[in-house]
């Protein structure tokens, strides 16, 4: 079953990995290059899951988290956080403010695509 | 005419609030708040040095001496320089002792002996009662000729009956006074806040009053024209008497530097100054202050002596009036009644303030070292009165009113003879003879009891033959022949020539005669034997007394007293409640629970005989506590023994606490350098989280696709091919960031390879566009170049600048404008710098951005995505360019877009080269 995947990072040969992924997953992709970027494309579109990157230009993945979730009709929506930032401390600082799962980089392809596919099965 | 009424009523006036400061202070003092426990204050109180021979006679001195009067103040402040040594010694010494006079001091340096204290009592009496008489003087005078108003006339002596002389008038009320405030109890080390805030405000209204005159008569001289100015000096006789002030010459440097020894030792040594500077003191840090304070005072005391001198000798050209009444006679010549009442309440200041502080220490003297001790001899037949305190402030009372009364005497008889006025300089020697027995007391611990008696002695005798006789024979009390050809004709003992010397100033002569002779037979009669014990202990004490806050005297009597009869003997001068609480305050110190229980040890008894020292002076304690305990002789040699042990405790506690601050500083530096360490530790790990995040990226991307490409074989050509390329340029962008991190540090650790020579930036700069053409080919930007013609000179290592250069380049190229992107390369000198700036037209850098450009990992954004670069190409170009003595920096044109320049130092060979071709 198609699901709407946004995926938000500013590295822009992981998104097209990403993208590549989830598509062949039978997914439908939008992609958003920044924070800010991402947030709007998450109220307009409503996806049923967001990967998103921690370090990105105009808002960090942490602020989109956090606003994300403070919005009653956004809040549903599933989150992967994916990052460069692997220490423990942003791992728990991500999960405590309602990250769904946490993954770092460089991430395997079969785990992400398992994750994926474990998050959006919870949605419905 | 101004009223007499009136002068005396003001006088009386300005008394009664000398009497309600006093009185005020006073009661501050009994309910624990002080007024005067304020360095200022003390500062102020030390100017009690400044007398009515200040405030009246340093005019007159101008006008004789020109300049000459400057030595009297310029010693006192240098003088003022070892205060921090001498003075802090001295004060040190006199609080641990409770020594309350100069006599006391120097009778308990050398070994406590009463007939030291009672030759230095002699001599100060000797030398100050007589410029008493010069302040009781300066009051009658100053009333008369006030009294004499708008008429300018010099009093004549002219005998009143006493009840009419407005001078001993002057005398029964500052006795009064200093009755009242100087002796409301027999313990005269404790403080009398009341004349300490009183001398305050005189030093106030003296001050004042003098610079309300100077101001005046200065503004009036400015106020004169060149030519009104000449004309009143144009007569030959004004001419003449003016020569001293406007041409001034240093008269010779013998002079100069007599006098102003003689005035640094007299503002210690004088017995008023002993009080105030000493005895009054209330924190030792007040002296602080008081060494630029007191200077201070003293200059602006005499900033207008010139000014009023020159005035009043324009004025008075024929002699008529005299030059020490300068003061007071040109306010009335310039018809200014309320000046002339202002200057007459400043030297009134001025006088009151000596005569009260001086006769309250003499009497403390007088009372200690000359009266008490013939008194103890009498007990030793009669039995002494019960109440010996009461006896003893009266003997005081009776000292003040004796010494005012001497002072009055000696002025109402000595009237204007030379004797009196010429007492100010010749108090001072007689106060000088001091100094050997003081100051060596302090720095030299081989004196004796009987070399500084034969010493002041000496000195005494000296000074008496010298200066005292030579007045009195200029006074017409004795024959002159015996000033010129010496006593029986012997013309080598002419006492202003002694041995043929000739030609000094007879006090500069007198000086030098009479301390060479007492610090001669000082050393001399010293080193004739060693001192004994109770002298090498009180040695100790007074040298050592800077290395202990509180110098304590070591405990060196063995015998046997009894606590009972030691305190009696304390109650009979300090009272039963005084003494009481005083023991009660030893009992508690020592850890015993009630006076009874204090053991009548060496202790015990060197507190009961210091308490006694505050009251009677140290020799007489020490014969009044002898008198009741049975003291065994100690040897020299235990008492050294003692000492030795006492000073190896000392050494010891020194060392121990030398240690302890040592360790204090080895810890605060131990914890300066592991917050540094933590600092470093910080940046370190934020590098490194850095790097792990920048290594990571790449890596995810090489991961993502190799795991993409290795699960699906049925990708598509060219998508295959796409992604294959992406894993390229990750792979390389991942070892181009491995290398210049590691570049980076090898840089800032100091470890890269520096192949350093002249070279020419201009080949650089070529060099490095050959790297880059491709890229901004690719780009499709333009390039120019603006370069000298002649060599560009740098010595630098240039591979390292070509790594520079490229940097600027390939950020430039990725930044200019993607539609007619252009790049400028600028090479200009700037002083002795070559300049090279590279400037691009994309979108700038923010204001904010200029230096975080340079910051490690910084990256700024093109259109919203991220550059491919690593971010550590500024910050690595910046340690290049740092290290090679130049600089780098970022700034912005906001049309033009970015633009990076460096600078380096012209090459010295480029340098002549430059100069050469212009």
């Amino acid at each position: 079953m198609s699901k709407r995947i946004l995926i938000v990072d500013d590295e822009p040969n992981i998104v097209i990995s990403l993208e590549f992924l989830m598509m062949r997953e039978g997914h439908e992709v939008r992609v958003a290059r920044d924070g800010e970027a991402g947030l709007n494309a998450v109220r307009t579109h409503r996806p049923d899951l967001v990967v998103l990157d921690v370090m990105m230009p105009k808002l960090d993945g942490f602020a989109v988290l956090e606003t994300v979730r403070s919005e009653p009709e956004l809040a549903h929506t599933r989150i992967l956080m994916l990052t460069a930032k692997g220490g423990e401390a942003d791992r728990q600082k991500g999960l405590s403010l309602g990250a769904d799962a946490y993954m770092t980089k460089p991430f395997s392809t079969r785990e992400l695509v398992e994750q994926v596919k474990e998050l959006l099965a919870l949605t419905d | 005419m101004i009223d007499g009424a009136l002068i005396v009523g003001i006088s009386c006036l300005y008394l009664c609030l000398l009497f309600a400061i006093a009185f005020w202070a006073d009661r501050r003092a009994d309910h624990g708040r002080s007024v005067i426990a304020h360095p200022t204050v003390y500062g102020l109180s030390l100017a009690v040095y400044c007398t009515a021979w200040t405030f009246y006679g340093s005019v007159g001195r101008a006008t004789e001496n020109g300049i000459g009067f400057l030595p009297i103040y310029l010693g006192p402040t240098l003088m003022a320089l070892l205060w921090g040594s001498v003075l802090l010694k001295m004060i040190r010494v006199s609080k641990s002792e409770r020594i309350t006079s100069i006599a006391d001091f120097i009778a308990a340096r050398y070994g406590k002996s009463q007939i030291l204290g009672g030759l230095v009592t002699l001599i100060a009496v000797v030398g100050v009662v007589p410029y008493i008489s010069l302040q009781l003087k300066a009051i009658s005078w100053s009333f008369i000729i006030l009294h004499h108003y708008p008429e300018i006339r010099m009093p004549e002596q002219t005998s009143l009956p006493l009840w009419h002389d407005n001078a001993f008038v002057a005398t029964l009320l500052l006795a009064a006074f200093a009755i009242l405030f100087g002796t409301r109890q027999l313990d005269a080390s404790e403080r009398h806040e009341g004349i300490v805030a009183a001398i305050a405000f005189e030093s106030i209204v003296k001050l004042v009053a003098f610079l309300a005159v100077g101001l005046f008569v200065t503004l009036g001289l400015l106020g004169l024209g060149p030519t009104e100015l000449g004309q009143l000096a144009a007569t030959p006789q004004t001419q003449e008497a003016l020569r001293p002030l406007l041409e001034p010459s240093v008269s010779p440097f013998e002079d100069w530097f007599a006098i102003s020894l003689l005035a640094g030792l007299a503002v210690i040594l004088l017995p008023r100054q002993f009080q105030m500077g000493i005895v009054e003191i209330s924190d030792e840090s007040h002296l602080k202050r008081a060494i630029w304070a007191f200077p201070l005072y003293l200059l602006l005391i005499n900033l207008f002596v010139v000014p009023i001198a020159i005035t009043g000798l324009i004025l008075f050209p024929n002699g008529e009036v005299d030059a020490d009444t300068f003061m007071l006679t040109l306010p009335i010549a310039f018809d200014q009644p309320w000046l002339a009442l202002l200057v007459f309440i400043g030297g009134l200041s001025a006088a009151t303030g000596m005569v009260i502080v001086e006769s309250i220490a003499l009497s403390t003297m007088v009372s200690n070292d000359l009266v008490l001790p013939a008194l103890m001899r009498l007990w030793r037949r009669h039995p002494p009165p019960a109440n010996l305190g009461r006896l003893l402030l009266n003997v005081r009372r009776g000292a003040i009113l004796v010494i005012l009364l001497m002072g009055y005497l000696y002025y109402h008889f000595a009237g204007e003879a030379y004797a009196l006025v010429s007492i100010g300089l010749i108090s001072f020697v007689a106060v000088a003879q001091f100094a050997p027995a003081v100051i060596g007391g302090l720095y030299w611990r081989g004196g004796t009891r009987e070399g500084a008696l034969a010493g002041l002695s000496a000195g005494f005798l000296v000074w008496i033959y010298c200066l005292l006789l030579p007045s009195f024979a200029r006074s017409g009390w004795l024959p002159p022949a015996f000033m010129e050809s010496g006593p029986g004709g012997l013309d080598f003992l002419a006492p202003q020539a002694l041995f043929r010397l000739d030609g000094w100033n007879p006090v500069t002569h007198g000086f030098f005669w009479s301390l060479t002779l007492n610090i001669g037979v000082f050393l001399l009669v010293s080193s004739r034997r060693k001192p004994n014990a109770i002298e090498t202990r009180q040695a100790r004490l007074f040298v050592d007394a800077l290395h202990q806050s509180h110098p304590t005297s070591p405990r060196l009597w063995r015998g046997s007293a009894e606590l009972r009869e030691l305190t009696a003997l304390v109650e009979r001068f300090l009272g039963v409640r005084r003494t009481h609480e005083a023991f009660e305050y030893l009992a508690k110190g020592r850890g015993y629970d009630s006076t009874s229980a204090l053991p009548a040890d060496a202790e015990t008894v060197n507190f009961a005989e210091i308490l006694l020292s505050g009251a009677i002076g140290s020799a007489s304690a020490r014969v009044m506590v002898a008198s009741v305990t049975q003291e065994e002789t100690l040897g020299l040699e235990e008492v050294l023994d003692i000492l030795d042990e006492a000073s190896q405790i000392r050494a010891y506690s020194y060392e121990l606490e030398q240690k302890s601050r040592a360790l204090e500083e080895a810890t605060e530096e131990l914890r300066a350098a592991n917050q540094r360490l933590q600092e470093l530790d910080r940046l370190k790990d934020d590098f490194i989280s850095s790097v792990t995040h920048e290594l990571r990226t790449p890596l995810a991307s090489i991961r993502a696709f190799s795991e993409i490409l290795f699960d699906d074989p049925t990708i598509e050509l060219d998508q295959r091919r796409h992604f294959l390329g992406i894993l390229v340029s990750e792979t390389e962008r991942l070892s181009r960031l491995v290398n210049q991190v590691l570049d980076l540090a090898k840089i800032e650790s100091g470890r890269a390879e520096w192949r350093n020579e002249t070279i020419d930036l201009r080949g650089v700069i070529e060099q490095s566009v050959a790297a880059t053409r491709q890229l901004i080919a690719d780009r499709g930007s333009q390039l120019d170049l603006d370069l000298q013609t002649r060599p560009a000179l740098v010595w630098g290592d240039r591979d390292r600048l070509i790594q520079v250069m490229v940097n600027l380049l390939s950020n430039a190229a990725k930044f200019a404008a993607d539609e007619g992107g252009r790049i400028h390369i600028h090479l200009s000198t700037h002083d002795d710098r070559w300049r090279v700036c590279v400037n691009d037209n994309g979108p700038g850098i923010a204001e904010e951005d200029l230096e975080q450009v340079f910051e490690k990992f910084h990256q700024t954004q093109i259109g919203g995505s991220k550059p491919a670069g690593t971010g550590l190409g500024l910050p690595i170009s910046r340690q290049i360019i740092d290290h090679l003595g130049g600089r780098l920096w970022a700034l912005n044109q906001p049309e033009k877009g970015a633009t990076l320049c460096f600078e380096l130092p012209a090459h010295p060979e480029g340098r002549t080269g430059m100069k050469g071709s212009t």
